[in-house]
């Protein structure tokens, strides 16, 4: 059985190979290379695989689980400027496919034990935009 | 390692619904309102998600090449146009949702220039009709 949660986080960020020239980082990532930087209202859906506890009937306990995206998640990059203030956005550039493959390495050692895994990272940098990442 | 990455876009069309296969009265029995004869429309939402990667930029495909290729081969050809008389590959074709995704697969998937590779399109003919295509 599949199991999703939502969480919302708004960051500002820039993508910018800081190696390549301002011309070239223009004609790869457009406006999201202004160097000021911009934001999102980023939304992250993780879904969880896993069957029912035959004693709880949960998947996995929610209240646990929100918690788990709020200490890697939501507290460490809502209302951060990215590049400046979540490893390792210093050095790697955040684009959408980046961040949330940094979601799944932060939260698979979390979520993952008996029969239960982390199936799937879908992060909306806009409502016309999103990844999926599945480890 | 696999990323996928979807893109929505939306476009305007019209349609009829109506086969020469079936009489007046069964075209109108199948298809309902959609079978009146001068057609009606909708806003189409299309979702198109490709798979790969990331590159030395950190992503699997640049925005602007995707936007650009979708505008070439689907919004320019099929937006605020008439489905049942203006898209060649759908002369002959009941313009059902189904077929305009069968179709908008097609005409992407032809050539397909980017690194990453088409995975998908999914499209909505109103909020409430959905269908999806797995790219071949």
């Amino acid at each position: 059985m599949l199991l999703t949660r939502k969480a919302e986080f708004s960051a500002s960020h820039v993508c910018a190979n800081p190696a390549w020239t301002e011309e070239r980082n223009r004609a790869v990532y457009g406006l999201n290379a202004n160097p000021n930087g911009h934001g999102h209202n980023y939304v992250l859906e993780v879904t969880i695989e896993g069957e029912p506890d035959p004693v709880t009937g949960m998947v996995f306990d929610l209240r646990e689980l929100k918690e788990i995206l709020n200490e890697e998640v939501v507290e460490p990059m809502d209302h951060r400027f990215l590049n400046r203030e979540v490893s390792p956005f210093d050095c790697v550039v955040p684009t959408t496919e980046n961040v949330a493959m940094e979601i799944w390495r932060r939260l698979a050692g979390r979520i993952g034990r008996d029969g239960v895994k982390l199936h799937n990272v879908r992060l909306y940098e806009t409502g016309d935009l999103f990844v999926d990442y599945e480890g | 390692m696999k990323v996928r990455l979807t893109k929505r876009y939306r476009f305007s069309a019209s349609h009829r619904l109506d086969t020469p296969a079936l009489s007046a009265d069964e075209n109108r029995k199948l298809y309902g309102k959609c079978n009146n004869p001068y057609g009606h429309g909708h806003d189409y939402v299309l979702d198109v998600t490709v798979a790969g990667t990331p590159d030395e930029s950190g992503q699997i495909v640049g925005r602007e090449a995707l936007d650009q290729l979708v505008r070439e081969r689907v919004l320019g050809r099929f937006d605020h146009h008439n489905l049942n008389t203006d898209i060649a590959e759908l002369a002959g074709v009941v313009p059902t949702t189904e077929s305009l995704a069968v179709t908008i697969e097609k005409a992407l998937a032809s050539n397909w220039p980017l690194r990453a590779r088409l995975d998908r399109v999914r499209i909505s003919e109103t909020e409430r009709n959905i269908f999806e295509l797995e790219a071949k």
